[in-house]
């Protein structure tokens, strides 16, 4: 039974990242762009994927993973997602710089670049955090709090970016996705009570 | 602990509204003075390469951007006024020179240039239209067609002499 589950909760993440995946590289937009855009827009789909598998290791929910092996890949997959993020803006950078300026200056006529550059310094903030933690002593509230806080805007803007978007994605696949991570997001910060002073 | 409750609260609070504080509209007011020029739209000049030639289509064409030119003040069509047109099309990218074609405005000051369809992106199908020709103030428009399956999209320029 707990194999079972085991291999449902498995197969039911693979889907929800390949699913979204496989039909943006489907999109007909891709007979139109060139290598370097369509890298640069798959980086954005796999940063959207791997902000589902974040609260998924943070609640230790994927079943075979230890807790301590759950956070070890955790900051692995943090770094991925920064990663992630760099080749999307570099690509988008590369294909068209006035409109990545405009972006990270707020100054782009399209909504959702203000709030996927707000979720990537907010990504980047909460990465910052976790590799600053021993040395800036952060006790633990402060840094659940704080981490929380930017991963909750990161993942909240992200979703806004990528819906406001007519890209790649696949309409259904992109709600869907963006629903789970929400879902997720949501059910780790609960489980984990991440508000309370002691545990 | 209620007050450090209220803490959290008023960080994630915060953080939302902080997010929520969206670009505002411009309002433009209303113009006793007759027409007000075309204010130029953000991105407008974004990939904009200067000196774009006068072309009878550009590629094979298929899709048609139309639009107007008039006179800031009394609206008096504007004949012969070259408009330039670029886009990320089907047959190529905004930065791609032969993406890049001009036109001329006829006696009743419309322009239609035909080019090929225009595909979404950088999230948006948009077209991107410059007058850029020194007699007026130049104007750079950045249109978004409603839907990405249009064959057509209109722009309207209303120039203030320089």
């Amino acid at each position: 039974m707990t194999l079972l589950r085991a291999a449902l909760i498995w197969s039911a993440l693979a889907i929800a990242v390949v699913v979204p995946l496989a039909a943006a590289l489907n999109s007909p937009l891709l007979a139109w762009r060139q290598p370097v855009y369509i890298a640069a827009g798959l980086a954005g789909v796999v940063a959207m994927a791997l902000l589902l598998v974040q609260p998924l290791l943070a609640g230790n929910y994927l079943p075979g993973l230890s807790l301590a092996r759950s956070r070890r890949v955790h900051r692995w997959t943090g770094g991925f997602l920064v990663a992630a993020i760099v080749a999307h803006v570099a690509g988008l950078w590369v294909t068209s710089p006035p409109d990545v300026v405009d972006a990270l200056l707020f100054a782009s006529p399209t909504p959702f670049s203000a709030w996927g550059v707000i979720s990537m310094w907010a990504v980047f903030a909460a990465a910052l955090m976790a590799a600053l933690r021993k040395r800036m002593r952060l006790r633990p509230r402060t840094w659940r709090l704080g981490h929380t806080t930017l991963v909750t805007i990161a993942a909240v803007s992200s979703i806004v970016h990528a819906m406001l978007i007519e890209g790649t994605m696949e309409v259904v696949s992109k709600l869907g996705l963006c629903a789970l991570v929400l879902a997720t997001l949501v059910k780790a910060v609960i489980d984990r009570r991440v508000w309370k002073t002691r545990r | 602990m209620p007050t450090v409750l209220l803490t959290r609260r008023s960080l994630i609070v915060n953080g939302c509204a902080a997010m929520a504080a969206v670009v505002s509209v411009p309002i433009v007011p209303a113009q006793a003075q007759g027409l007000a020029p075309t204010p130029t739209m953000r991105g407008g000049a974004n990939n904009y390469l200067p000196g774009a030639p006068i072309v009878n289509r550009i590629g094979v064409g298929g899709f048609w951007m139309t639009g107007t030119v008039r006179r800031a003040g009394d609206g008096a069509p504007l004949a012969g006024q070259r408009i330039q047109i670029w886009a990320h099309t089907t047959e190529g990218h905004e930065r791609d020179p032969h993406s890049h074609g001009a036109t001329l405005t006829d006696a009743n000051g419309e322009f239609r240039l035909e080019m090929p369809q225009i595909v979404p992106a950088f999230g948006q199908p948009h077209g991107h239209l410059a007058y850029d020709s020194g007699e007026f103030e130049p104007v750079f428009l950045r249109p978004v067609m409603p839907s990405a399956k249009d064959t057509s999209l209109s722009a309207h320029f209303v120039l203030q002499p320089v």
